[in-house]
């Protein structure tokens, strides 16, 4: 988000997730502008889930949500690779085999 | 089933009210003054463009003298369009584009609800389509006319000048004549003017909340549209909406 402005005339930037199935995660679609929550909520509506079936939709205002920086990769990500259950990877694979479907 | 010259008349109304409506809508493509807003405004634009092209198809399919939607859009003259005058104000600024759209979807979800009970059944589906899209744009237009109303002293102003402006022609959302009282004797039609109470209830509440002045119920209130008598701004819409047909007829994309 560091070359997003987060805020100008088009009002503030909103992340938008949405939930294609039920029990299904949200997942990130991409952002929007918008200056209240009401609006965010039109807004990603019209942008993200005009077409196809969608059971639910989140909107939060990006400046909301701390993200790490570049320069973390080494030192703050490393220690963890040996034990795969605390690797991001492992989470995201267990999503893309859908088994969150089969439970 | 009904298969009369005022099943088709009726049709080719609704139709025509949803045509002119999406089509000033789609005016703002490009325009809008945000990006979000335009994409919003362009897709309200589509879903009243699709609920009009549903509408004439069955209608040139019950009058079955093989003209088809295109031809029923592309080759008639103004007088000949029966939409409600309303549809077919210019869309000035962006808060008289938002206030048309706000006292018509007002109404548009109280008559598509009551259509879906249509004994004509192809009419019953398209409403039951319809009314879903209409809620959305109903909360999409009401929600601009909060924050419009109750924002800046000119977005207050300039909404409160729309409202005065438009409020003459929504007196003819409620006109009944001899077609709507006959397709409704049929059980096909629903009353306009059944819903004027409902519809006054709910946009008093959302312009109080709003910050805004109800016009005078004493306001003349222009009729016509559905005789074919309309405003000046029809003519200049169907002349861009109709130019390359009829230059270049039966061109295809």
């Amino acid at each position: 988000m560091t070359d997003k402005e987060l805020t100008n005339d088009q009002g503030d930037l909103w992340e938008v997730f949405i939930q294609e199935d039920d029990n299904a995660p949200h997942t990130h679609a991409g952002s929007i502008r918008a200056t209240d929550p009401e609006m965010a909520i039109q807004n990603a509506r019209d942008v993200f889930a005009r077409r196809g079936n969608i059971k639910s939709m989140w909107v939060v205002k990006s400046e909301h949500i701390k993200a790490t920086t570049p320069g973390d990769t080494g030192s703050f990500f490393d220690p963890t690779s040996d034990k795969v259950y605390r690797h991001t990877q492992f989470y995201k694979h267990t999503l893309d085999d859908e088994l969150w479907k089969k439970q | 089933m009904n298969h009369s010259p005022q099943l088709v008349e009726y049709l080719i109304r609704l139709a025509d009210d949803r045509l002119i409506l999406g089509h000033r809508l789609s005016e703002w493509c490009g325009h809008a003054p945000l990006l979000e807003e335009d994409i919003a405004l362009a897709n309200i634009a589509l879903d009243c463009i699709g609920q009009a092209n549903n509408l004439y198809k069955v209608a040139a399919e019950v009058e079955a003298k093989g003209r088809t939607a295109d031809d029923i859009v592309y080759f008639r003259e103004a007088i000949e369009y029966k939409n409600l005058l309303l549809v077919e104000q210019p869309n000035k600024d962006f808060a008289q584009t938002l206030v048309r759209q706000f006292l018509y979807d007002a109404f548009g979800i109280l008559y598509f609800d009551a259509l879906q009970q249509s004994a004509f059944q192809p009419l019953a589906g398209i409403a039951q389509k319809a009314v879903k899209e209409i809620r959305y744009h109903f909360r999409h237009s009401s929600q601009w006319i909060l924050r419009l109303g109750d924002g800046t002293d000119e977005s207050h102003q300039r909404t409160q000048t729309a409202l005065n402006s438009l409020w003459r022609y929504t007196g003819e959302l409620f006109f009944t004549d001899s077609v709507e009282q006959q397709l409704h004797s049929e059980r096909i039609a629903v009353l306009s003017s059944a819903m004027n109470d409902e519809w006054l209830k709910t946009v008093t509440e959302i312009l109080n909340k709003a910050t805004l002045h109800l016009p005078s119920s004493e306001m003349y209130q222009q009729t016509g549209g559905r005789k074919g008598q309309h405003t000046e701004h029809l003519g200049h819409l169907l002349a861009e909406m109709q130019i390359l047909q009829r230059s270049f007829p039966e061109i295809k994309w």
